[in-house]
């Protein structure tokens, strides 16, 4: 008995202790910080994500372009290595800044921080940041934004929605970009609209070519519509 | 492939709770949501490769996943989702945009000792 006991003593039985942490909690709370600063300033912030190749930029400079003779904008933009995203969305005149993310798959929001801290763009309407082109690892990280738009092109298949269902659920609306080539590449709408009501139940769907520029009125239309709501409601 | 920079987030909470308590942890308990983005065998490898060199080394990981589960309003009660590619009720068939539980991502317990 009393050997027993000793035994107990010499290898202690591991105890549990409850913590109870959000493994993200670092990132959640610069998201949180970020967004109540944008709310204190009136700056409507919109994150884009999407597969490589999916038009981002393109769609981003359009929109841009637009939005600059009736608002204040300025765009941040993750990219892997090179500075072209941010060379092509300069054309825009808009101030745009680049976030090097190096090998790393996503946006944080310390990172959106940082590149913020010494970049004086003055008060903005609109904040856009464009994710690096990754349609998985985006998911999980709050950048603090207000609206975040998935983009899905015609040329990637009808069925990406039920591939990446964490990232569409994580989004509020869906761009379908490069409309353009829909016929060229028989896009089938009806599969690519029921597959993305098929994992997000309910969500907005706005189809576009930056090309042409077909859709791009309605989906500005939209944006400044969703950014009068947002200050409504942070004015009440 | 972002499971190694969620695993060094781990093993740092985990090494804050052991220095501060002063005891030594031999297991990780984590809740993670089949919604998180995060996959299961890359974070346990990545667990691995985080905790070389730190007080946790040698330590285990211990992955609870969560099911996602969605609220149904036609039933009024809460339903697992059979299939993350059909986000609708499993009894009624009414769609179900809102989701309850699966977006966790959550150290829940240590073992230590």
């Amino acid at each position: 008995m009393s050997d027993l006991k000793s035994d107990v003593r010499a290898n202690p039985q591991p105890r549990l202790l409850e913590v109870r942490k959000n493994v993200l909690k670092q990132n959640d709370l610069v998201a949180r910080a970020l967004r109540n600063e944008f709310r204190g300033r009136d700056t409507f912030v919109v994150s884009l994500v999407s597969s490589p190749g999916t038009g981002k930029t393109a769609f981003l400079e359009n929109t841009l372009r637009l939005l600059r003779s009736q608002f204040r904008v300025a765009a941040l933009v993750g990219d892997l290595a090179t500075d072209n995203d941010a060379a092509r969305l300069a054309r825009s005149l808009a101030p745009v800044k680049q976030i090097t993310t190096g090998t790393l798959c996503h946006l944080e929001a310390a990172m959106v921080q940082t590149a913020l801290q010494d970049w004086d763009t003055g008060d903005l309407d609109f904040l856009f940041i464009e994710n690096v082109g990754n349609l998985v690892c985006p998911s999980s990280y709050d950048l603090g934004e207000d609206l975040r738009l998935v983009l899905l092109s015609v040329t990637e298949g009808e069925d990406k929605p039920l591939k990446y269902p964490t990232i569409f659920n994580s989004a509020d609306v869906a761009i379908i970009t490069k409309m353009d080539l829909a016929e060229a590449v028989e896009f089938d709408e009806p599969a690519a609209m029921a597959n993305i009501q098929a994992v997000r139940p309910g969500m907005q769907v706005l189809k576009i070519s930056a090309k042409t520029g077909a859709g791009m009125a309605q989906y500005l239309e939209f944006l400044v519509q969703q950014r009068s709501e947002r200050l409504s409601v942070s004015r009440k | 492939m972002h499971e190694l920079s969620i695993a060094m987030s781990i093993v740092e909470m985990a090494q804050e709770e052991a220095q501060l308590r002063n005891v030594r942890v031999s297991a990780v308990h984590l809740k993670l949501g089949m919604l998180s983005g995060v996959v299961k065998d890359a974070l346990l490898s990545s667990y691995g490769m985080a905790c070389g060199g730190t007080v946790l080394e040698g330590s285990q990981l211990i992955i609870e996943e969560v099911p996602v589960e969605v609220f149904c309003a036609v039933c009024n009660v809460n339903r697992k989702l059979q299939s993350m590619q059909w986000f609708i009720c499993p009894e009624c068939g009414a769609t179900t945009p809102t989701v309850v539980h699966g977006k966790e991502m959550e150290v829940t317990a240590l073992e230590i000792q």
